[in-house]
């Protein structure tokens, strides 16, 4: 200890009251615009996330009614070809990029560091920045979108489609670019979230003690990290094709087709688990408490993530079936397809178990996880179909994949994502959200889906393709067609009521408790909300389940109060090594987002915004990097 | 009068004809049938699985509640159930795997072929070529395939533009037409038939209106046709017909389109030297009729916008000559 430590103020040296007081003077945000704009604390951030990521949930929602309305009757005159594709495309890719990915890795944003005991996410800088970017490219599509320029290749973009010879004009490159700005930030939160779980765990949370969700997370994160780079080739190849004339993807100059599928679906298929794990993590840690004991078979849990996200990797092909790839090969991809089935099963039967030796609860985040088996199984049964490549040969880019990627995406992951909101909405926002609604709102989601989603396997396997903005009258669809469009209202009441409920609740609902389900994870031993230090004295985890009577052994660590800071701790036991000081609030990370924004909205036009556009860029970093004259101790 | 009255055009809509029977579930041709088959099977036992998984859910949320939750005993025996049901699992996944290969083997594309056809896909329609075979010489046709029923066919699938995907599928699975490739997809007809298909991978503005005509017919019938479209137009003889030939080759027709034996000898759009025996014009889109014609060559983006043959501004009498003569080439 040098002589300096003396002048130092340690959380040991107060009592609570006294203690709250200085944490809450250090890291809250300021009030104002200033204040807003600044902030890195880990809950603001990941509230912001989690509304934008709502409201787009909302807009995609307001576009499937549209296709509803058009397909509804054969040739149908309400939406033309044109704008009927940038509506699909648009859909396609709103949800995929700028709801799905971002809304779970929102939810860990939020709950990551207080899951496992810390004070703010790694990086908080970088986290506002990847908000900012986030939002700059969710604005890019819907402005693109409204003036009628929007991406119109589908969200996929399959070459010479969205090439520089069939897709004139700008919308592929605003599709493109989308891409960017969303990998940027996924890849930003990705290095975050693996960085908190590895380094920033509450002493004692060693590896087996890590609660589902943040194990999950972490697996989602390491996917994100290994897929993202693919689909950032992909995109930067076709902008260079389109702008700049190279050939990656022409087959008259010797380029590929192809080469393209394969990247986009390197990423797109680990996509999908990207989307689904945290979506498992999120049932595993309702089911434990809504049935009041710890879910059965952690370590089968765990294993199951990792084999999940290891396997994701290897399936991409499936995508590819009817491409012309030789025929062995084909099958390969089916056996690892049709294998990925064996860890889904075996998470599906560890929750069976869990709820049949637990005492279930059917609160309303319960019944969305029940919704959640239901309907998944049915996904996953038909993904098994999918696997196969003669099945495949008959419903690949038909309505039955339509249905079935449905069935997982909203089945998997928006039903546990519908079940966390009502769990976590009291952590969120205070307050909770009403109970009796709830049960609505589950009821005309469930009834509404299936209505909507189930004959479209019908359709599909009756030769329906997918991606057409109308069909001919002596096609034998439209009676199903209409019944699909009726039953999508039942749906959309049910989201309806969600959005009006989450909206009123959000203001006057009733106030919540600091654990108001009995839940046994460290999020809960803090107030609703938490304070913006999150914890007033670190947790001291002994177990999977660290709370007992909602409170923690509280740990004596010594962090100062003056200033951020957070305890390091080891990777795998979480033994104390180091304190740590975290960012405070700064305006740079906004100028950074902006900065970007613009160079990389310019290079849609000109090569040369790469070059000059760097220039603000550089300046903004080098504001945010700026030392502050802090001596770093690592005690 | 620039166009035909919409009234008509609605009437040309509503009243289109061939639909064929374009359902996996439907399959006429060997392909079709093994796979429906499997279809079968799989959906039978993923429906099974699924009904016993609801079953255990159903249990398991509803039991009566009368013993200790945590005691030892009942966690091994749940050890025992979840394993066992992962092996199960693993069982079934490789039992559907190995079926799911030997489907695969059977419906290859053979060696041997009796006919070989090449298909390329255009935005938005379909471009075939007849090889020459004896004496009938090679020929080229649009958006409709004709086979002899029982006999395999070798379609050799490529791409001019983008990628399009044929898919007949009462007959066969589907399969990719990749620009700067060359795919084979086996095609059979087990009974005659008009077996509609259409493109299955997304294509740009008329995907939706991109069908094909499979026409299925017994060997004798099928080598008349052959015989038949390898010849050159007819030469019409009704005084409109004749009318109407004299403006296509005035008008901008003839720079886009073929008809053998005369001075037309465009590539961008379908050879129409026999477009008057085809079922339907505009890739599905109508029955081949001459008001239908007469529709199309009037205003063809009303009908399917965007595509790529434009308005030809032509008086009331050069619309039906044109839609005469069209109508002749048989």
């Amino acid at each position: 200890m040098t002589p300096k430590d003396n002048r130092e103020i340690r959380d040991t040296a107060f009592d609570a009251a006294e203690l709250e007081r200085r944490l809450a003077a250090t890291w809250t945000t300021p009030p104002g615009l200033l204040g807003a704009l600044s902030t890195v604390d880990h809950k603001i951030i990941g509230r912001r996330y989690i509304t934008t990521a709502f409201v787009f949930l909302a807009l995609g929602g307001l576009l499937s009614l549209l296709m509803r309305l058009q397909l509804a009757q054969p040739e149908a005159r309400f939406i033309g070809p044109d704008r009927y594709n940038q509506i699909f495309t648009t859909h396609g890719t709103n949800m995929m990029f700028l709801f799905a990915v971002p809304v779970m890795q929102a939810m860990a944003i939020y709950l990551v560091p207080l899951m496992v005991g810390t004070r703010n996410i790694a990086f908080p800088r970088l986290n506002a920045f990847s908000y900012w970017m986030y939002l700059a490219g969710g604005l890019l599509l819907w402005i693109a979108f409204v003036l009628d320029t929007g991406p119109d290749v589908g969200w996929f973009a399959y070459v010479p489609l969205a090439g520089p010879q069939y897709a004139a004009g700008k919308r592929a490159d605003i599709w493109a670019q989308m891409i960017t700005f969303t990998e940027v930030s996924a890849l930003a939160v990705a290095v975050e979230i693996v960085v908190t779980v590895f380094k920033q765990r509450a002493p004692g949370m060693s590896l087996d003690r890590i609660p589902l969700f943040v194990w999950s997370m972490l697996v989602t994160s390491f996917l994100v990290i290994l897929a993202m780079p693919a689909i950032m080739i992909a995109s930067t190849s076709l902008i260079l094709d389109r702008l700049v004339g190279t050939h990656f993807f022409n087959p008259a100059e010797g380029g590929d087709a192809l080469l393209w599928q394969h990247l986009f679906w390197f990423f797109g298929h680990p996509e999908v688990y990207i989307i689904f794990l945290p979506a498992v993590g999120m049932v595993s840690t309702i089911v434990a408490t809504f049935t009041r004991r710890p879910v059965f078979g952690y370590l089968g849990m765990v294993m199951a993530l990792i084999a999940t996200g290891v396997l994701a990797f290897g399936l991409w092909v499936h995508h590819m079936f009817v491409a012309g790839l030789p025929r062995l090969g084909e099958s390969f991809f089916t056996a690892s397809s049709m294998a990925i089935a064996v860890p889904a099963g075996l998470q599906i039967f560890c929750w069976l178990a869990t709820m049949w030796a637990g005492k279930p609860i059917f609160k309303t985040p319960l019944l969305f996880v029940i919704g959640f088996i239901v309907i998944f199984v049915i996904g996953g049964l038909t993904g098994v179909m999918v696997a196969s490549v003669p099945f495949d040969t008959q419903v690949h880019d038909t309505y039955f994949v339509v249905a079935h990627f449905h069935y997982v995406l909203v089945g998997g992951a928006v039903f546990p994502l519908l079940g966390a909101i009502y769990y976590w909405f009291p952590k969120l926002t205070g307050r909770m959200l009403n109970e009796t609604t709830g049960r609505w709102v589950f009821g005309l989601i469930f009834t509404g889906f299936n209505l909507t989603f189930f004959p479209m396997h019908i359709l599909g396997l009756r030769g329906m393709p997918r991606r057409i903005y109308t069909y001919q009258p002596e096609m034998p669809w439209s009676g199903l067609n209409m019944f699909i469009s009726l039953s999508a209202i039942v749906l959309a009441a049910g989201f309806l009521l969600f959005f009006i409920d989450a909206i009123r609740s959000a203001r006057a609902g009733a106030t919540a408790s600091a654990n108001p389900w009995g839940a046994t994870t460290l999020e809960w031993a803090t107030p609703s909300p938490p304070p913006s230090y999150n914890f007033a004295k670190l947790p001291l985890v002994d177990s999977l389940e660290p709370i007992h009577d909602d409170a923690f052994l509280p740990a004596a660590i010594g962090l100062r109060v003056d200033r951020r800071e957070l305890l390091i701790t080891s990777v795998v036991e979480a033994a104390p090594e180091a304190r740590e000081s975290s960012s405070g609030d700064s305006i740079w990370p906004l100028w950074a987002a902006l900065a970007t924004t613009v160079a990389l909205i310019w290079s849609i036009f000109s090569p040369w915004a790469v070059v000059w556009g760097s220039i603000p860029v550089a300046i903004a970093l080098i504001g945010w990097f700026w030392p502050k004259d802090v001596p770093e101790d690592d005690s | 009068m620039r166009a035909v009255p919409p009234l008509l055009i609605s009437t040309v809509v509503a009243a289109s004809g061939c639909s064929g029977n374009q359902s996996a579930l439907d399959p006429n041709g060997a392909p079709a049938i093994h796979i429906e088959h499997l279809i079968i099977v799989i959906v039978i036992i993923c429906t099974v699985i699924w009904l016993l998984v609801m079953g255990v859910l159903g249990l398991a949320i509803l039991r009566r509640r009368d013993r200790p939750a945590e005691d030892p005993i009942s966690e091994k025996r749940l050890t025992t159930v979840v394993s066992a049901a992962v092996a199960t699992t693993v069982i079934i996944i490789a039992g559907l795997t190995i079926a799911s290969f030997y489907t695969t083997r059977g419906i290859g594309v053979p060696e041997d072929a009796a006919l070989t056809i090449t298909v390329r896909g255009q935005q938005w329609w379909w471009q075939i070529f007849y090889a020459s075979s004896g004496a009938t010489p090679g020929f080229q046709t649009a958006n409709e395939i004709h086979i002899p029923v029982g006999q395999d066919v070798h379609l050799k699938l490529e791409s001019t533009d983008v990628i399009h995907s044929f898919w007949v599928p009462s007959l066969a699975g589907k399969q990719d037409l990749v620009p700067g490739r060359s795919n084979g997809l086996l095609l059979r007809a087990e009974k005659p038939g008009v077996y509609r298909g259409q493109c299955a991978e997304f294509c740009g503005l008329q995907h939706s209106h991109m069908a094909i005509m499979v026409v299925a017919e017994p060997a004798a019938d099928y080598e008349r046709w052959a015989a038949a479209q390898s010849g050159n137009a007819v030469i019409p003889a009704a005084p409109d017909a004749v009318a109407g030939q004299a403006i296509f080759m005035a008008k901008p027709c003839a720079a886009c389109h073929t008809v053998r034996g005369t001075s037309a000898s465009g590539t961008t759009g379908p050879d129409l030297t026999h477009i008057g025996s085809r079922q339907t014009i505009a890739a599905g889109l109508v029955e081949t009729t001459r008001g239908s014609l007469a529709a199309w060559i009037a205003d063809p983006q009303t009908l399917k916008p965007g595509n790529n043959m434009p308005m030809v501004p032509l008086t009331s009498a050069e619309l039906q000559n044109i839609s005469a003569y069209m109508e002749s080439l048989k």
